[in-house]
C-alpha cells in the first residue's frame, strides 16, 4: 500500500502515486455509496471528532456521513459556541480532546497553519478540512476524482481555476494537486484577487476571462469570498459578473466538451450564471458533492489503516 | 464638402516646426497639408470655401485635461453650454472634464447623464474622466470596467487624496488590468490640509496658513512607489515645485508609464501675485515661488512635464468674496489659457510648437485621442490665432458663467480668431 502519512494536512506532502491510491479507493466507495446498504466496517470501533472552528455545512456533513458509512463513532463539535469562546487556546483544546482518545480528528480553522499546529499536539490522525487560506486537501481530491471520472484521465488536461484565487484555499490545494498530476493549470481573475508571485508556481495567470478560457478542458469556478474581504478588491458584484462571471458566452471559448465545476456554495449571478450551473451537460457540481463523501471515506480509511499498523509506536506523537 | 485654410503659419507640434502653408479639410478631418504652390492651390479650389488665414497661426486645437464643468450639481457656476462656449473662444477643442462634481461622476449612470448633456449643449468635444473611488471617498473603487466601457478616458479622485495605500494599490492594480489611466494629485493631505499659500517668507508676512512645497514631492514619491508596485499608467495632474522634479525624472528614467502636467497659472503667476489677499489667485495647489515657476517652465521646455492644462475651476462670487483662508480655491481659465501661454512665448521661454505639444499633442496622446496633431488624417480640430494681438482682460466679457480669473484687468497678448471642431467653425467671424 502506498499511502505513508499519519495525517492528511495538505496536498503538498502527497506523492502522485499516493493521490492515485486514494482516488482508486474512493472510486470503490462511490460504488458502495450508490448501493442499497451503504455501510462498511472499515472504521468500526474508531472515534471520529469533527472540530469546525469556522462555519461549514457541506464539508462537515460530508465528513460525518463518510465516517458513519464506515462505521466510526462520529461526534460534531461546534467550536464557535465552545470553550474557545471562553478563552481556551487551540493547543489546550487539542490536549483536552487528546485525553479522550479520538482516532480521527477532522479540523477546519480560519487561520492558515492552525491544523498543522494541532496535529503536532495530538496522537490521533488529523484531517485538514480547510485552514485559512492555506489548504483544503479533501476538496482538491474530490475535484480530482470528479475530473478523472468525467474526462477519463487526470493528466495532460488544460484546467482553468477562475475567480477569487487570493482568498481560496481550494485554489491552492487544487493547483498543487493538478500540477503534481502533470496538468496545465491557468489561474484567471482580477489582479486584485491574485496572490503575489503566484505565476512563479508553474501556472499561467490571466486577467482576461475569455483569453484564459481558450481551449480548456475543465473550468473550476471559485466562490467570491465576500466574508474574507476587507473591502476594495473589486468595484461591485455586477462588474465582477460582467468580467469574470461564467456564462455561456464565456464558456464558448473553452473546449466544446469542457466541464464546469464549483466547490460551492455558489453565488448565482456573481461568479456563475444560474442556468449554466444547472446544465447537466456541462456542470458536474452535483458530482463533486457525491465524490466528496467517497474521497473522505477513502482518506479516513487510509489514515485508519496507518494508525492501526503503527499502534505499537503510539507514544511517538511527533509523526 | 471641403474647406481650405490658406496662407497660415502652421504650428506642427509633432514635427516641432512652423511653416507657411494651407490645410485642406474634408469630412471633418485634415485631408492634406499643403506647403507649396499656394497661389495655384487657392486658384483651383472651389470659390467660397477658401478661408484666407492672412499669415496667422494655425495649430491643433487645445486638449485640456482637468476642466471642471459644474454639471451635475452646480450648474449656476458652469454648464456644458457655457463651458463649451468658453472653450471655443479659448481655442480649446476638447474639454476633458473632472469628476469632482456634486455628486461625483462615479457610476456609469451619472457618466451617461453628463455624456448626454455634453453632446446636447457643448460646442466642442467633451471627454469625461471618472472618479477612482465611490464618492471620491477613498474606500471602494468605482466600476472601472463599466466606466471605461461608458467612455471614461481616465480615473481620478482629483484633490481628494486616498490615504490608505492598500486601497490605492488595489485601485491601481485593478485599473492596470483594464489598461486604464489614473490621474493623481500629488499633495500630502495632512501637510496641505487647510493651507492657503506656499510656506515661506511671504506667507509668514501675510499670516496665512501655509503648506511646505515638500508636500508635493512627498506625495509624488509615494505615488511613484505605488506605480512601480502595480504597473499602472499614471499622470500627475499638476507638478508645481522644483523639488518634485527629480522624483518625476527618476520614474521616467526607470521606465514607469508616468506623465505629468502643470496648470497655466503655475507657469505664469507666482506667490507675490496674491498681493493684498486677492482670492482670485487662490488655486490648488497654491501659487509657488518665482524659482519654482521658472523651473516648471524649463521642465515643460525639456519635456519632463508633458502637459499644460487650464485646471478650469469655476467659482461663483460668493465662494470667492470671503477672507482668503475661507475662500474657495480655483480659477476659470478656458478662455485665458492660450493668451497666458503666449506670455511664455513672448518671453522667449517656449516656442509655439513646444506650447502646442504640451497643450494639444501630449494630452491627446496620453488619453488615446486622435486629435492634437496637425497632420493628414487627424480630426480637423484647429485653432487660428494671432499671437501678438494685445488686449486688456475684462472678466465680465468671459463666456464662462463664473468670472473668477486671476488675469482680470491684466494686459495680455494673443487672441483666438477662429476655432474649428471636426472642420466646423465654432468660434470667430
Amino acid at each position: 500500500m502506498t499511502f505513508r502519512h499519519k495525517h492528511l494536512l495538505g496536498i503538498e506532502p502527497l506523492h502522485p502515486t499516493e493521490i492515485t491510491t486514494l482516488l482508486d479507493l474512493a472510486d470503490s466507495y462511490v460504488d458502495l455509496s450508490r448501493g442499497a446498504a451503504k455501510h462498511s466496517n472499515a472504521l468500526a470501533g474508531l472515534t471520529q471528532i469533527n472540530m469546525f472552528f469556522e462555519n461549514s455545512t457541506r464539508t462537515q456533513a460530508s465528513f460525518e456521513i463518510a465516517g458513519k458509512r464506515l462505521g466510526a463513532d462520529v461526534m460534531n463539535m461546534a467550536m464557535q459556541a465552545s470553550s474557545i469562546k471562553k478563552g481556551e487556546t487551540l493547543i489546550d483544546t487539542a490536549l483536552t480532546l487528546n485525553a479522550m482518545h479520538p482516532d480521527l480528528l477532522v479540523v477546519r480553522h480560519p487561520h492558515s497553519g492552525a491544523v498543522d499546529l494541532l496535529a503536532q499536539k495530538v496522537n490521533c490522525a488529523v484531517l485538514n478540512a480547510g485552514d485559512g487560506q492555506h489548504e483544503h486537501p479533501t476538496q482538491a481530491l474530490l475535484d480530482a476524482l470528479t475530473i478523472r471520472r468525467a474526462k477519463g484521465r487526470l493528466h495532460r488536461l488544460n484546467i482553468a481555476i477562475c475567480g477569487d484565487i487570493a482568498h481560496s484555499r481550494v485554489a491552492r490545494s487544487n493547483l498543487i494537486l493538478l500540477g503534481k498530476m502533470e496538468n496545465r493549470v491557468r489561474l484567471i481573475g482580477p489582479p486584485t484577487l491574485m496572490p503575489a508571485g503566484i505565476s512563479e508556481l508553474g501556472v499561467e495567470v490571466y486577467d482576461d476571462m475569455e483569453e484564459g478560457l481558450k481551449d480548456v478542458d475543465v473550468v473550476m469556478m471559485l466562490r467570491l469570498q465576500k466574508e474574507r474581504m476587507d473591502g476594495g478588491f473589486i468595484p461591485s458584484e455586477r462588474e465582477y459578473y460582467h468580467r469574470y462571471g461564467l456564462d455561456a458566452a464565456k464558456l464558448a471559448h473553452a473546449k466544446e466538451d469542457a466541464i464546469v465545476m464549483h466547490p460551492g456554495p455558489m453565488n448565482r449571478g456573481v461568479e456563475i450564471d444560474g442556468t449554466l450551473a444547472d446544465d447537466i451537460n456541462r456542470s458536474v457540481i452535483q458530482d463533486q458533492v457525491e465524490m466528496g463523501v467517497a474521497v473522505r471515506m477513502a482518506a479516513m480509511d487510509l489514515l485508519a489503516r496507518n494508525l492501526r499498523s503503527s499502534d505499537a509506536a503510539r507514544d511517538g506523537a511527533n509523526a | 464638402m471641403s474647406t481650405l485654410l490658406s496662407n497660415a503659419r502652421l504650428i506642427d507640434p509633432e514635427a516641432g516646426t512652423e511653416i507657411v502653408g494651407s490645410v485642406k479639410i474634408e469630412n471633418g478631418v485634415i485631408a492634406e497639408i499643403l506647403t507649396q504652390d499656394l497661389d495655384k492651390i487657392v486658384k483651383t479650389f472651389p470659390a467660397g470655401k477658401v478661408i484666407d488665414c492672412q499669415g496667422m497661426c494655425l495649430a491643433p486645437g487645445i486638449v485640456d485635461i482637468g476642466v471642471k464643468v459644474s454639471e451635475p450639481g452646480e450648474r449656476h457656476k458652469e454648464s456644458f453650454k457655457s463651458a463649451g462656449a468658453a472653450a471655443a473662444a479659448g481655442g480649446v477643442t476638447t474639454i476633458v472634464t473632472r469628476p469632482d462634481t456634486l455628486n461625483a461622476i462615479d457610476t456609469p449612470e451619472v457618466l451617461e447623464f453628463v455624456t448626454r448633456r455634453a453632446a446636447q449643449d457643448a460646442l466642442v468635444n467633451v471627454a469625461h474622466m471618472s472618479a477612482l473611488t465611490r464618492g471620491r471617498q477613498g474606500r471602494e473603487m468605482v466600476e472601472v470596467g463599466f466606466m471605461k466601457d461608458a467612455g471614461a478616458v481616465a480615473f481620478t479622485d482629483c484633490d481628494h487624496i486616498i490615504t490608505d495605500n492598500k486601497i490605492v494599490g488595489r485601485c491601481y492594480t485593478y485599473a492596470r488590468s483594464l489598461n486604464a489611466l489614473v490621474i493623481g494629485h500629488p499633495q500630502d493631505p495632512a501637510l496641505s490640509k487647510g493651507a492657503a499659500v506656499t510656506s515661506g517668507k511671504f506667507a509668514s508676512l501675510r499670516g496665512l496658513p501655509a503648506v511646505s512645497p515638500m508636500a508635493e514631492r512627498m506625495a509624488l514619491d509615494r505615488d511613484m512607489t505605488l506605480v512601480e508596485m502595480t504597473g499602472v499608467k499614471y499622470h500627475a495632474d499638476q507638478i508645481t515645485t522644483a523639488r518634485a522634479l527629480p522624483a518625476l525624472e527618476r520614474a521616467k528614467a526607470n521606465g514607469l508609464d508616468v506623465t505629468a502636467g502643470v496648470s497655466i497659472h503655475h507657469l505664469t503667476l507666482n506667490e507675490f501675485d496674491l498681493g493684498d489677499y486677492r482670492t482670485f489667485f487662490k488655486v490648488k495647489p497654491p501659487l509657488r515661488s518665482e524659482d519654482d515657476r521658472i523651473a516648471m517652465v524649463e521642465a515643460v521646455a525639456s519635456g519632463l512635464i508633458d502637459v499644460i492644462s487650464s485646471m478650469h475651476t469655476p467659482q461663483d462670487e460668493e465662494s470667492k468674496r470671503l477672507p482668503f483662508e475661507e475662500a474657495a480655491s480655483g480659477a476659470v481659465a478656458l478662455e485665458t489659457l492660450l493668451p497666458a501661454a503666449m506670455r511664455l512665448y513672448h518671453a522667449g521661454m517656449l516656442s509655439l510648437p513646444q506650447l502646442f505639444a504640451a497643450m494639444a499633442l501630449n494630452p491627446a496622446r496620453r488619453l488615446g485621442l486622435a486629435s492634437g496633431r496637425l497632420a493628414k488624417g487627424a480630426p480637423a480640430d484647429l485653432v487660428l490665432f494671432d499671437p501678438d494681438a494685445p488686449f486688456v482682460l475684462d472678466r465680465f466679457k468671459l463666456k464662462s458663467k463664473s468670472k473668477n480669473t486671476p488675469f482680470d484687468g491684466q494686459r495680455m497678448q494673443g487672441k483666438v480668431l477662429k476655432t474649428f471642431v471636426a472642420g466646423t467653425q465654432v468660434y470667430g467671424d
